[in-house]
Formats: C-alpha cells, sequence, structure tokens
C-alpha cells in the first residue's frame, strides 16, 4: 500500500512548488495558475488522508475545496480582466498602489 | 491686647506688597504713596502700642508667643512670634525709620519711571524683616532672612536697564546665599543637638547641659550661624557686596544698608545671646571678626571718592564695631548702638541723597564742594549725623560706642586699643566728606551750580527727625555711672540674663575707670575731626602730595586691596570652568543621548520603509516566511 | 514495490514535471496547457487512492471547466511574456527558494513518526469506500448544511464575476 508519508511527501513538494511560482512570476495569470495547484497538493493531502485514517471526512474536504476554487477562480479572472482594462498590463510589479 | 494680634505686624506691609504688585502700575502716583506709608505707619503704631502693653508687664514676665499656623506638624515648627523687649526694640526701630524712610522715597523717586514697583518692593522688605525680627523660631526668623535678600536683590537692581546695577544686585544675593548655607548648617546642627526643637526659647534653655557634656558643638553652631551673619551683616570674608549695593536708589542704601537688614546678623547673635556666652572660642572670633572688618573698611573708606561709597564702608566699619561688642559679651551695647546707628547712618544716606538729587546725579566728591552755602538745611542735617558718628559728646553716637569701647576694654584692652583706632579713622573720613562736599572751594562746573536747589519739605522733614534723635537719641543709654541705671541696657538684660556675661559683671564696680576711658575716646574723636579739618580744608594740598609719595601704597588702599579680584581668581575663574566642562558634557553626552533616541526612531523607520513598497509578491513573501516560521514552531 | 506503488511514484514524477512547467515556461498558453496535464495526474492520484468519484469530478470540474475559463482570458488579454525577476532584482529569488526549501525539510522532519504511525500503510478500506454513492450519502447527511452553503458562495461568486467584468459604461 502506498503510505501516508510518501503522500505527504509529494503533496508538499508540490505545494512548494506552487508556492515559489505565486512568488516569482509576474503575470497575473500564472500566479492564479500557481495558486491552483497550490490548491491541488492540499487536496492530494487530504485524500490521502482519508485512506489512511478509513473515513469519508477528507475526501468530502477535498469536494468542498474544489468547489471553493471554482468560485475564486472565477472572480479572480475577473479582477484580472478589469485590472486589464484599467493598466493594460497583467504584470504585477506596475501595479504596486498597496502602499501609502 | 495688641500682642496678641502680633502677626498684623507684617501683614500690613504684605498687603501692601499684594495690592501694589497687582494693581500699582494703574493706580495714580499720590495712591501709590499713601498706600505703602500708610501700611508701614499703621505697623509703627501697633509697634508702639505693643511696646507700651510690654512695659506694662513686670520684667519676667516680658516673653509673649503669639502662635499663628501650624506650619510643619511632625517637625513641630509653628509660625509663631515672639514678643519681648529685644523684637520690640527691634520693631521700633524698622518700623520708626523704615517709615521716614517711605515719606522720603515719595519726593526722591517721582520722577522714576517704575514709581509703584519701588514701594511694592519696599513694602515687602517691611514685611519680611518684621517677619525675621518676630520670629521665634530659627526656620521663621530665616524666612525673613531670606526674604530681607531677595528683597536686596530686587532693590539693588531696580534700575534693572542698567549693567552695573544688576550685577550688583546678583551679587549681593549670591554672597547672601554663601553666608546663608553656613546659617543653615548652624540651624540643622543645632536643631539635632539642643534638644530636636526649633523654638529659640527650648533652644537656649537646654544650651547650658549639652555644653557641659561637649563644648565644641555649642562652638560649631555658634560660628556656622556667625557665618550666615558674615554674609547679611558685611563681615570679613563676606562684605564685598555692600559696597557694590550702592548702585541702588540712595533710599534703598539707608533703609536696608543702613538700618536694617545688615543689622540682622547683629540682632541674630544678640537674639542667641545665651548660647555664645557658653562659647567663649566662637565670641573671640566674632570679636577679632569684627575689629578687623572695623579697621580693615575705615582705611579703604579713607580713599573713596564716591560720597554713597564712603558711607557704604563706613558702616561696614560700624557693623564692625557692634560684633566687637557682641563678641565681648556686651549684647546691650551692641544693640544700643544698632539703634543709634540706624539714625545716624540713615540720616546720612538720606543727606547725600539730597545732595546728589540737587547736583543732578553726580556722586563724586572730587566734583563738589562749598555746599555749606547753596544747601544750608540739608547741611545742617548732615552734620548732625557727622558729629554722632564721630562721637562728639553728648550725641547718641558718643554713648553708643563709648559703651562698647568700654565694654571691648573690660574684655580685653588689646581690643579697645584697636577700637580707638578705629574711632580716630571714623572721625578722620567722615571729616573728609564733610569738607570735600561742603566746606572746601566748590569745585562744580557753573552749570552745576546755577541748577541748584534745596530739597522739597517731603524729603526734609524725615532728615530733621532723624536729626534731632541723632544728636538726642542716646539720652536713652546714658550709663550707669552717670544716672544709677541705663534705662536702655535695663530694658534688654532680661533677654540676656541666663549665664552672666563676661563684662557684666565687672560692670558695678568702680566708675573711674569708664570716665577716663570715655575722656580718652572724646580727645580721640575731637583730633580726628581737627586732624581731617586740617588735611582737607586747611592744607588740601598736602593729601594729594600724600598720595601721590605713597603711589602704589595709595593705589592699593583705593582700589580696596583688590579683595574683589582675589576672589575672582581663586573662587570664580574655577567654577566658570567647571561650569564650562558641565555645559560641555551636558551638550555632547546627555543631548547626544537624547537626539540618538531620535537618531534610532529615524534609523528603525528607515528600515521599516523598506517593507512598504507596493509590491504584492513581497508581501506574499512575507507570509511565506511567516508561515514557515510557524509551521516549525508547531514541528517542534 | 506493488504496482500501486509503482504507479504512484511515475505518477508523481510526472506531476512534478507538469507543475515544474507551469511555473517556468514564458508563454502563459503553454503553462496553461501545463496545467491541464498536471490536474489530471492528481486525478490519477485520487483514484490511485480509492477515491474514485472525486478523481473524476476532478477531470470534468477542473481541468474541464476551470481551466477552459483560464484559456478564455488568457486568448482574452493575449498578455506578453515577462521575465521572473523584475523590480525586486534578485533577494525575492533566493529568499523565496530557501523558504520553499524549509518547507519541505519541515516535511521531511515528520516523515519518520508518521512512518511509525502507519506501518501498515493501511488496512483494507470499506467496499464502496470512495464511491458516488458513499459520497452522495455523506453529501446530504452529515455534510449537507456545507454543501447549501457551498452553492450559496457560487451564486455569489457568478453575480461577482459579472459584475467585476463588466465594461465600464461612459455617458
Amino acid at each position: 500500500m502506498i503510505s501516508f508519508g510518501a503522500i505527504l511527501l509529494v503533496s508538499g513538494i508540490l505545494f512548494a512548488m506552487g508556492v515559489v511560482g505565486v512568488l516569482l512570476r509576474r503575470s497575473a495569470l500564472v500566479i492564479l495558475m500557481s495558486i491552483e495547484v497550490m490548491l491541488n497538493a492540499a487536496n492530494l493531502a487530504f485524500v490521502g488522508a482519508s485512506r489512511s485514517v478509513g473515513s469519508i471526512d477528507g475526501q468530502m474536504f477535498a469536494f468542498f475545496v474544489m468547489a471553493v476554487a471554482a468560485a475564486e477562480a472565477a472572480v479572480g479572472l475577473a479582477i484580472i480582466i478589469a485590472l486589464f482594462r484599467q493598466r493594460h498590463t497583467t504584470d504585477v510589479d506596475q501595479v504596486s498602489f498597496l502602499k501609502w | 491686647m495688641v500682642m496678641q494680634s502680633l502677626w498684623l505686624i507684617p501683614l500690613l506691609p504684605a498687603l501692601g506688597f499684594v495690592a501694589l504688585g497687582l494693581a500699582g502700575a494703574r493706580l495714580p502716583k499720590k495712591a501709590v504713596s499713601i498706600i505703602a506709608c500708610g501700611t508701614v505707619l499703621a505697623s509703627f503704631v501697633l509697634s508702639i502700642l505693643c511696646f507700651f502693653e510690654l512695659q506694662a508687664l513686670p520684667p519676667e514676665h516680658r516673653h509673649h508667643v503669639d502662635l499663628v499656623a501650624q506650619w510643619i506638624g511632625p517637625l513641630e515648627l509653628d509660625w509663631a512670634f515672639l514678643l519681648d523687649p529685644l523684637s520690640s526694640l527691634m520693631l521700633l526701630i524698622v518700623t520708626g525709620v523704615g517709615f521716614l524712610i517711605h515719606v522720603y522715597s515719595i519726593g526722591y523717586m517721582w520722577d522714576e519711571a517704575g514709581y509703584a514697583r519701588y514701594f511694592c518692593y519696599l513694602n515687602l522688605f517691611m514685611a519680611m524683616m518684621l517677619v525675621l525680627v518676630l520670629g521665634s523660631s530659627l526656620p521663621v526668623l530665616f524666612v525673613g532672612w531670606e526674604g530681607v535678600g531677595l528683597c536686596s536683590y530686587l532693590l539693588i537692581g531696580y534700575y534693572y536697564n542698567k549693567v552695573d546695577c544688576a550685577d550688583a544686585g546678583r551679587k549681593a544675593f549670591i554672597v547672601n546665599r554663601i553666608g546663608d548655607t553656613s546659617f543653615i548648617f548652624g540651624m540643622l546642627l543645632a536643631w539635632q543637638a539642643l534638644g530636636g526643637t526649633f523654638d529659640i526659647a527650648t533652644m537656649l534653655a537646654s544650651a547650658p547641659t549639652v555644653a557641659a557634656e561637649s563644648p565644641w558643638i555649642v562652638t560649631a553652631i555658634a560660628l556656622l550661624l556667625f557665618g550666615g551673619a558674615c554674609g547679611k551683616s558685611a563681615q570679613i570674608p563676606l562684605y564685598i557686596w555692600l559696597p557694590d549695593a550702592m548702585a541702588g536708589p540712595t533710599p534703598v542704601s539707608a533703609l536696608i544698608h543702613a538700618a536694617t537688614m545688615v543689622t540682622a546678623g547683629v540682632y541674630m547673635v544678640c537674639r542667641m545671646a545665651p548660647l555664645y556666652v557658653l562659647a567663649p572660642y566662637a565670641m573671640l572670633v566674632v570679636a577679632i571678626v569684627g575689629v578687623t572688618t572695623a579697621l580693615l573698611a575705615g582705611v579703604i573708606g579713607l580713599a573713596q571718592n564716591d560720597i554713597k561709597k564712603v558711607l557704604a564702608y563706613s558702616t561696614i566699619s560700624q557693623l564692625g564695631y557692634m560684633f566687637v561688642a557682641a563678641g565681648a559679651g556686651a549684647f546691650g551695647a551692641a544693640m544700643f548702638h544698632v539703634t543709634t546707628h540706624a539714625f545716624f547712618k540713615a540720616l546720612m544716606f538720606l543727606a547725600s541723597g539730597a545732595v546728589i538729587h540737587a547736583l543732578h546725579g553726580e556722586q563724586d566728591m572730587q566734583k563738589m564742594g562749598g555746599l555749606r552755602r547753596h544747601l544750608p538745611r540739608t547741611f545742617l542735617c548732615f552734620a548732625a549725623g557727622w558729629v554722632a558718628i564721630t562721637g562728639v559728646p553728648l550725641t547718641s553716637g558718643f554713648f553708643s560706642k563709648d559703651e562698647i569701647l568700654y565694654k571691648a576694654f573690660l574684655s580685653n584692652p588689646a581690643l579697645w586699643a584697636l577700637g580707638v583706632a578705629g574711632a580716630a579713622l571714623t572721625a578722620l573720613y567722615m571729616t573728609r566728606l564733610m569738607a570735600l562736599t561742603f566746606f572746601s572751594p566748590s569745585r562744580m562746573s557753573h552749570d552745576t551750580e546755577h541748577h541748584i536747589h534745596e530739597v522739597p519739605p517731603s524729603m526734609l522733614w524725615p532728615l530733621v527727625i532723624l536729626a534731632v534723635l541723632s544728636l538726642t537719641g542716646g539720652l536713652i543709654g546714658m550709663p550707669a555711672s552717670w544716672f544709677g541705671h541705663s534705662p536702655f541696657e535695663s530694658w534688654l538684660a532680661p533677654v540676656f540674663e541666663g549665664p552672666e556675661s563676661v563684662a557684666a559683671v565687672a560692670d558695678h564696680g568702680e566708675h573711674g575707670p569708664e570716665m577716663l576711658l570715655m575722656a580718652i575716646s572724646s580727645l580721640v574723636a575731637i583730633a580726628g575731626i581737627g586732624l581731617g579739618w586740617f588735611f582737607w580744608v586747611t592744607r588740601p594740598d598736602l593729601p594729594r602730595a600724600i598720595a601721590q609719595r605713597a603711589g602704589p601704597v595709595y593705589e592699593l588702599v583705593r582700589d580696596k586691596f583688590y579683595v574683589d579680584e582675589l576672589y575672582e581668581l581663586i573662587i570664580l575663574r574655577p567654577f566658570y570652568f567647571t561650569a564650562r566642562m558641565k555645559a560641555r558634557f551636558d551638550e555632547t553626552v546627555v543631548d547626544g543621548a537624547v537626539n540618538m533616541v531620535g537618531g534610532a526612531m529615524e534609523v528603525t523607520g528607515n528600515v521599516l520603509k523598506l517593507f512598504h513598497n507596493g509590491f504584492v509578491r513581497n508581501y506574499a513573501l512575507i507570509y511565506l516566511m511567516g508561515a514557515t516560521a510557524i509551521f516549525w514552531y508547531l514541528l517542534s | 514495490m506493488t504496482p500501486r506503488e509503482l504507479f504512484f511514484w511515475a505518477d508523481a514524477v510526472v506531476a512534478v514535471l507538469t507543475a515544474g512547467m507551469v511555473l517556468l515556461h514564458r508563454n502563459a498558453v503553454v503553462c496553461a496547457l501545463s496545467l491541464v496535464m498536471h490536474l489530471c495526474t492528481v486525478a490519477v492520484f485520487f483514484v490511485l487512492l480509492d477515491a474514485t468519484f472525486l478523481g473524476v469530478v476532478q477531470v470534468i470540474v477542473y481541468a474541464g471547466a476551470i481551466m477552459v475559463l483560464f484559456l478564455f482570458v488568457i486568448m482574452l488579454l493575449d498578455p506578453k511574456g515577462e521575465g521572473v525577476t523584475g523590480r525586486m532584482g534578485n533577494i525575492q529569488l533566493f529568499v523565496t527558494l530557501g523558504a520553499a526549501l524549509l518547507l519541505v525539510a519541515g516535511i521531511l522532519r515528520i516523515l519518520p513518526a508518521l512512518a511509525v504511525t502507519n506501518a501498515g500503510g493501511g488496512a483494507a478500506v470499506p467496499e464502496g469506500f470512495g464511491a458516488i454513492r458513499g459520497i452522495g450519502e455523506a453529501l446530504f447527511s452529515t455534510y449537507l448544511l456545507p454543501f447549501e452553503l457551498a452553492s450559496v458562495l457560487l451564486l455569489v461568486a457568478m453575480i461577482g464575476a459579472l459584475f467585476m467584468g463588466k465594461k465600464e459604461i461612459v455617458e
């Protein structure tokens, strides 16, 4: 059987790669995609835990995470479109207004 | 029954001070004059009533304490005023002469700016002096002591626009402060050693037992208190402020620096007389300081050209005589000289003020002369003071000075000899003053001579009253040898009773030596006057020749033996140096530390500023770092 | 090494590779397609772990709907490719990599502990674990409230997205 530790390791590596993607890419779209990668890594961990414990709760959690991810992706893309209309760029470094 | 409300006597001038201080500038000058003189007159009337009430009591009971309010409970220190023969005498002098000088000031200060300010300060001075005189415990006395020092500063520096006046005021205050430090130590030592009380009567009662066990404590207390008296009464080494204090208005010099404040030291020593009697070494120091000061001041006064400076050094010299008397145990004689000195010295200061006023501000005697014809009435009053101070027989000064010299002789003949020398000096320099001002041919410019005018009546009447007192005031203190008993001495005796004073024991013996000594001092006085007349009226060229021949010696005397310069060198220069060092320390270290705190804030701010750059990725990175940290924390 | 394990590790390698493509490639379209591939590998993971329903849903919803949305937007905006570091220089790069490594290291730390507690490697699971029937039962009984809230959430997101994406009406 697949050990839970292995699943966690893979999930962790994928999560870390998602984080690196969020922090190092300048295109807003790619950042959103990296967020999806992170969410999927988390889902993987949930499902693995559900299997190793033997309860269905983990899978339910993953289910709802998926629903939320869908909503978030939609809204996030809408924001990017609105931003693009204003600034004509998706480069997050060009929109550094979050300071005084 | 007035005795029950002793507190009224200092209170009235204090109210005058408050009223004039708050509203004086807006009132017309007449109102200011009436308020100021009125309060002092009222205090004078109350003092007279107190005197008669006190006299009605038998001598053993002439000691009344009026407790006004509690001050510091745990120390059992109260605001209490004491009425006994000594304080009632001082009350009469202070309020009486004070009132005359207030009246004189109306005319003298009429054209000055700040008229109300002058009388405001003068009233405050009267209030403080009365607190000093009436205080029944040392701290209350000290409150008055400090208060008159403050008023002296305020009034000397009355012409605050002039640098030398302001400097003189400061000098007076600081030198007084040095004396006050000594006084405070003495007061505290007395509190600790003499029974844990500040009340004078209780202290003096427990003094004999303490003195029997450890005499050096009593001597220490006496010497420390005398240190304060040196400052207040201008004895060596703290006399340097008095000549400079002549920069203030002349009535101020008359009141504060002749009649009242400077005698506070003498009053204090006499008040603590039973204590001093128990410390013979202290009395010896007092006498030596007194006689040295008397001679030194007399010599310096001989070479001064400013009329007020001569009178200032004369005051220092006469104060020395009072301390000689106190040191010899003749406290009654000391107080008698205080009284007569108040009369003739105040008179002479006021008269010199009249002269200066007439000559429109000229104070240099070398530019005067022949004023006998121009100012006859002023001349007569001045002359009354002159004969009194030199000790011409039957004047008040004659009786008081003679009393001192006699008691000094009984204590120590060497003391007497030096005293006589001082009397000769006094006669010499006072005659010089009279000669240069009134008798010798005129050296005035024609312009000045043309504009001379006599003083108005408001200034003349106080002069006349004081002149009469100078001539006749001595009658109350005529020695026992003439009329059986001296009213003055017997009035004051209960205060100084207790342990027998040195000179009083030998008093009721033969009268032969006393008459002989009296004759000697009269001769010395007349000889001094004659010599002065010879030098400065008959042959005025002689002093000039002598001065030129003496050369550097003359300059040494004229420049006050360079005492001020010496103090400047050994005391003030190191002081300024350390002050500058401390200022530099303050600027670099203290200010630097404060600035460093500000600088640290600035640096911190600049560092933190870097975190707020608006880049979302940067903010996300910080989230990540925090999350990792928490993750690791939860792992371990 | 059972076949399952072998398959698992192979799938893991592919997942990591495609995730790497997502973060590294310049062209946004290539990134999106790599992400689709990645999502499929994750679906394989789910199936391997007896979460069959979830695996199918993953492909249909995630890879099928969400990524299509992404691709639509990419085509709409046509963004230019750009570099990594931008205006923050190399500090961002190094610190990020360092933090990520720390994260993974943390997981490695707790691995031994997990291996002890989970020595069995997972006992046999009940029949029908992760099948549609089991999920449906749980969804409509224990997890009814979250289910309803999720639908509300989707409604709100839809309205929000509509509003945000609207063109400005210029009067």
